[in-house]
C-alpha cells in the first residue's frame, strides 16, 4: 500500500513516496477519533410525547437500529452521548431538559425529532417551547410529525457523516463560533491546514 | 324525557332547579348555593354514584351569555348508562364553588385542573394548588381573555449553548 | 400524613426517605414525576406532579375547525389515535345532529378495536418490560407494526391517522386494507398464545403482579374509573354495551371483568379485551355494508329549537338549510368544477365553515383506557367555543398514591404499566 504524501511541505523536488507495510494505515487522528466516535452513538431517548412511539418501534424488532451502530439506549445521561429529543417540549420540562443535556459527558450531539421539538409544530400554544434549538444547541432536525423510523434512522446516517467530517479530538468544533475560526493566514492555506 | 321522575323529584326538592333536555341528554342548573345539596342528593338517592367529570366554560364572548363561568358536573350511574348534566354558574372577582371531594374522591384533581385553568376555587378543596401548570405561573390559560400563545412564559428560560455546555 | 398535599421534603419525619422518580424515567414511559417517601423499601407515600406534557390541547381546540381539530387528537393518547380521531367526530356529530352512514360506522368500528388492540399490546408488552421480560415487548410490537400497516393502507399515516371527518370518514376502506386486516385477524391469535404461554404463569411475572395495587369495586366508582381498570375491580360498566355508539349493537362480544382489582387482572382483562376486539373486528369486516362513507345530502339538523336552561339564549332561526353541508366535497369535483371549488372553499376557509348550534353536548366512547369523552359548547360558528377532553389517563392517575401506600419500591414500575398512563392524555 502506498501513500503519497501531498501536504506539498517540499517545494522542491518530488513528492516522496512511502511504502507501509501490509495491515498499515495512515489517517488523521482526528479522523480515526471522529470514526469511532460516529460508529458507536449511544442514545439517550428523551422521549416526551408521540415521537417517542416511534423512537420505540425504530429501536425494535422490524427497523432494527442496531444496524447502524446507535442501538445502545441508555437512560442515564452520564453514560450516553447522542440525546434524541422525541417530541414536544413544554415550559415545565425544559429546565428539565436542559439539565439533563448538562449531565451528559462531551463530545455530545443532539437530535431534534419531529416537528413539535423542531418548532413546536402545531402547537403554537402558551406552554410549548417553540423550538427546542431556542435554548439547547441541535445538531439535526427530523422532520416528520412524527417522523417515521426509516426517517429517523436517515438523521443518525447524516449525523454520522457530520461527526466524520467535522470531528476533531479535542472537540475544537464544538467550540464557541470565535474560537472555531481559524487565524485567516492559515485559512487561507487550505483544506487540512486547521489542525 | 328519560329522567322526568328524577327531575320531577329534584324540583319538588329544589324549587329553583331548572330543567332542559337536548339530543337526549338531561340537564339541570342549579344556584351555586345548594350545587352541592344538588349533587348529594344525586348521588344518595338517585344513584348517580359515578362522577364522570368536572370541568367549566368561559362564556366571556358568548353570544348573550349572562353569567362568566358556568360549570359542568357529568354524573352517570355506575350500572346502567344513566347519565345527568349538572351545571351552575359563578362570577368574576373570585368565583367560588363548594369542594365535592368530600362526595367524590376522584373529584380532587378534576378541581384542581378547573382551578388551574380558569381560577374558580373550590371551598373546602384539602389541596387546591395548580397541577399541570408551574406553581410560579400567574394567568389561567383557558379563560377567554388570555391569548392562545400567551404572554411570552414560553420564551422566559436560560440559552444553553455549546461553549457552556 | 398530616399534610396531603405538601411535597415530601416538609415532611418532619427524619427517619422517612424521599425519592425523586422522573419526570424523565423509563420505567414511567411518559413524562411524570412521583416524589415518594420511602421507609426503608417500604412506599409509605406517593406524590404525583403532573404537567410536564401540558400543551394546552384545549385552548387550541377553540382555534381550530371541527375538522382541523381533529389532527390534535391524534396526538392526545399517542398510543391510539384512531379512538381518539373516532371519539372527536362522533362528538361533534352529536352536536350536529348527524348519523353517519352504516358503512362509515362499521368502519368507524374496525379502526377503533384495531387502535384498541394496539394500545392494549403496548400497555401489556410494557408491562412485561418493567418488570424484566424485553422479549415480551418485543412479541408485542410485531403485531403493532401490522396495525400501523393496516392504518397506512387506510389513510396514509401509519400513526397520526387524522383518519375521520365531520360526518364521515377521509376515505373508504380499500379492499386491498380489508384484505390485510383479514391477515391480522388470523395472525394475532397466535401471537396472543405466544404471549400467555409466555406470561401468565411466569413465577416473577405473576408474584410481582399478583396482590400489588388493589382497587376495590366501591373505591373505583368513587374515584370516577372507567375502561379496563374499572372492570379489573368489578365494575362492569361498558360503554359499548351500556350506551351503544355507532353500531356496537350489531356485534356480538363480551364485557370481560375480572375482581381481584390487582395488576394482574388489569393484565387480564386488557389480555382477554384483545380477543373480544378480534371477535367483533371479525364480525365488522365480513358483514361490512356497502354504500357510502360520506353523510350525503342531510337535512337541516337546526330543526329543534335551541334552549339553554337559566341562559336567555337568541335563537338560531338565521341558519338557512344549505349550511346543512358539512362534507368536504370530493377533490375531483374541486379540480374540475367551479361548484365543487366554491364548495370547498365555504367549507375551508377560516371565515366560513358550517354553522353548529348553540349548545353543549358530551358524548363518551369506550376508548382503550377507559372513558374517553369530549364536552363541546358551539356558539354558532365553525370552531367549538369550548373543546373540553375527559381523559381517562387523569382520572386514573390520580388514583396511584392510593394504590401504591404500603407496597415497595419495586410495585412503583409495575403498578404504572398496569394503570396505562399517557402523558399527553394525562396534560393535555
Amino acid at each position: 500500500m502506498a501513500v503519497t504524501d501531498v501536504t506539498g511541505r517540499g517545494e522542491a523536488g518530488p513528492a516522496t513516496i512511502v511504502e507501509l507495510p501490509e495491515g498499515v494505515a495512515v489517517t488523521k487522528l482526528d479522523e480515526l477519533v471522529s470514526w469511532c466516535r460516529k460508529n458507536s452513538l449511544w442514545p439517550m431517548p428523551f422521549a416526551t410525547a408521540c415521537c417517542g412511539i416511534e423512537l420505540m418501534a425504530t429501536g425494535a424488532s422490524r427497523h432494527d437500529l442496531a444496524r447502524f451502530g446507535a442501538e445502545v439506549f441508555r437512560f442515564s445521561p452520564r453514560q450516553c452521548d447522542l440525546m434524541i429529543v422525541a417530541g414536544r417540549v413544554v415550559m415545565k420540562m425544559l429546565p428539565v431538559l436542559q439539565r439533563i443535556w448538562q449531565q451528559m459527558p462531551e463530545p455530545k450531539w443532539c437530535i431534534s425529532m419531529g416537528a413539535c421539538a423542531s418548532t413546536g409544530g402545531v402547537f403554537d400554544t402558551y406552554s410549548v417551547v417553540q423550538g427546542i434549538d431556542r435554548f439547547l444547541p441541535v445538531d439535526v432536525y427530523t422532520p416528520g410529525c412524527p417522523p417515521r423510523p426509516e426517517q429517523l434512522i436517515q438523521s443518525i446516517i447524516d449525523l454520522q457523516e457530520k461527526i466524520q467530517r467535522e470531528g476533531t479530538l479535542f472537540c475544537r468544533e464544538f467550540d464557541a463560533p470565535s474560537r472555531q475560526q481559524p487565524p485567516m493566514a492559515l485559512r487561507e492555506r487550505g483544506r487540512g491546514i486547521r489542525d | 324525557m328519560m329522567d322526568s321522575r328524577v327531575i320531577q323529584q329534584l324540583q319538588t326538592a329544589f324549587p329553583n332547579l331548572t330543567a332542559s333536555e337536548f339530543r337526549g341528554q338531561t340537564r339541570v342548573v342549579a344556584p351555586v348555593e345548594s350545587i352541592h345539596e344538588v349533587l348529594e342528593t344525586l348521588k344518595e338517592k338517585f344513584a348517580f354514584d359515578l362522577l364522570v367529570d368536572i370541568t367549566c366554560v368561559d362564556y366571556l364572548y358568548y353570544p348573550d351569555a349572562e353569567d362568566r363561568f358556568g360549570l359542568v358536573y357529568l354524573l352517570a350511574n355506575a350500572e346502567t348508562g344513566r347519565r345527568i348534566t349538572v351545571r351552575c354558574f359563578v362570577n368574576d372577582t373570585d368565583p367560588t364553588v363548594p369542594s365535592v371531594v368530600g362526595l367524590w374522591k376522584g373529584a380532587n384533581w378534576l378541581e384542581r385542573e378547573v382551578w388551574d385553568m380558569f381560577g374558580v376555587r373550590f371551598d373546602g378543596h384539602p389541596d387546591l394548588r395548580r397541577i399541570l401548570l408551574p406553581e410560579e405561573f400567574t394567568a389561567h390559560p383557558l379563560r377567554k381573555d388570555y391569548p392562545l400563545q400567551g404572554r411570552g412564559e414560553r420564551h422566559n428560560f436560560p440559552v444553553i449553548t455549546r461553549a457552556e455546555g | 400524613m398530616s399534610h396531603p398535599g405538601g411535597l415530601a421534603h416538609d415532611e418532619p419525619w427524619p427517619y422517612l426517605w424521599t425519592m425523586n422518580f422522573g419526570p424523565q424515567h423509563p420505567a414511567t414511559h411518559t413524562t411524570l414525576r412521583l416524589v415518594l417517601k420511602l421507609d426503608g423499601e417500604r412506599v409509605v407515600d406517593a406524590m404525583p406532579d403532573i404537567g410536564f406534557l401540558h400543551s394546552g390541547f384545549e385552548k387550541l381546540g377553540e382555534h381550530l375547525d371541527y375538522n382541523q381539530y381533529v389532527t390534535v387528537t391524534d396526538r392526545m393518547n399517542y398510543v391510539s389515535p384512531m379512538a381518539n380521531n373516532v371519539a372527536w367526530h362522533l362528538a361533534v356529530e352529536k352536536l350536529l345532529g348527524i348519523e353517519t352512514p352504516p358503512r362509515c360506522q362499521s368502519i368507524r368500528v374496525i379502526v377503533a378495536e384495531l387502535a384498541r388492540i394496539s394500545d392494549h399490546l403496548l400497555c401489556l408488552g410494557a408491562m412485561g418490560l418493567d418488570t424484566g421480560a424485553f422479549t415480551h415487548f418485543i412479541y408485542a410490537f410485531n403485531p403493532r407494526e401490522q396495525i400501523s400497516d393496516i392504518f397506512e393502507a387506510l389513510c396514509g399515516a401509519r400513526f397520526t391517522n387524522s383518519y375521520t371527518r365531520v360526518g364521515g370518514l377521509m376515505y373508504d376502506a380499500s379492499p386491498n386494507a380489508i384484505e390485510m386486516i383479514r391477515d391480522f385477524l388470523k395472525q394475532l391469535p397466535k401471537t396472543l398464545s405466544d404471549m400467555e404461554r409466555l406470561m401468565n404463569r411466569n413465577r416473577i411475572f405473576v408474584d410481582r403482579m399478583k396482590g400489588v395495587g388493589v382497587l376495590s369495586k366501591a373505591e373505583a366508582i368513587n374515584r370516577g374509573c372507567s375502561g379496563p381498570i374499572a372492570r379489573a375491580s368489578g365494575v362492569t360498566r361498558d360503554l359499548r354495551k351500556n350506551e351503544p355508539y355507532l353500531n356496537y349493537r350489531d356485534f356480538d362480544f363480551n364485557v370481560c371483568c375480572a375482581e381481584g382489582g390487582d395488576c394482574y387482572a388489569r393484565y387480564l382483562v386488557r389480555l382477554a379485551e384483545i380477543r373480544e376486539s378480534l371477535k367483533i373486528i371479525h364480525q365488522a369486516v365480513e358483514n361490512l355494508p356497502a354504500g357510502p362513507v360520506n353523510v350525503v345530502g342531510t337535512g337541516p339538523f337546526f330543526g329543534e329549537k335551541t334552549f339553554f336552561a337559566n341562559q336567555s339564549r337568541s335563537e338560531n332561526t338565521d341558519l338557512s338549510p344549505s349550511a346543512s353541508r358539512v362534507i368536504l366535497p370530493d377533490k375531483k369535483a374541486v379540480f374540475s368544477t367551479i361548484e365543487g371549488l366554491i364548495s370547498h372553499f365555504e367549507l375551508v376557509m377560516a371565515n366560513r365553515g358550517f354553522r353548529t348550534p348553540c349548545e353543549e353536548i358530551y358524548c363518551a366512547t369506550e376508548a382503550p383506557n377507559g372513558e374517553l369523552g369530549f364536552y363541546i359548547v358551539g356558539d354558532g360558528g365553525p370552531r367549538a367555543y369550548r373543546a373540553r377532553c375527559r381523559p381517562p389517563s387523569f382520572v386514573h392517575f390520580a388514583l396511584f398514591p392510593h394504590l401504591i401506600r404500603g407496597h415497595t419500591i419495586g410495585d412503583v414500575v409495575a403498578v404504572l404499566g398496569s394503570l396505562n398512563i399517557i402523558a399527553a392524555e394525562l396534560d393535555r
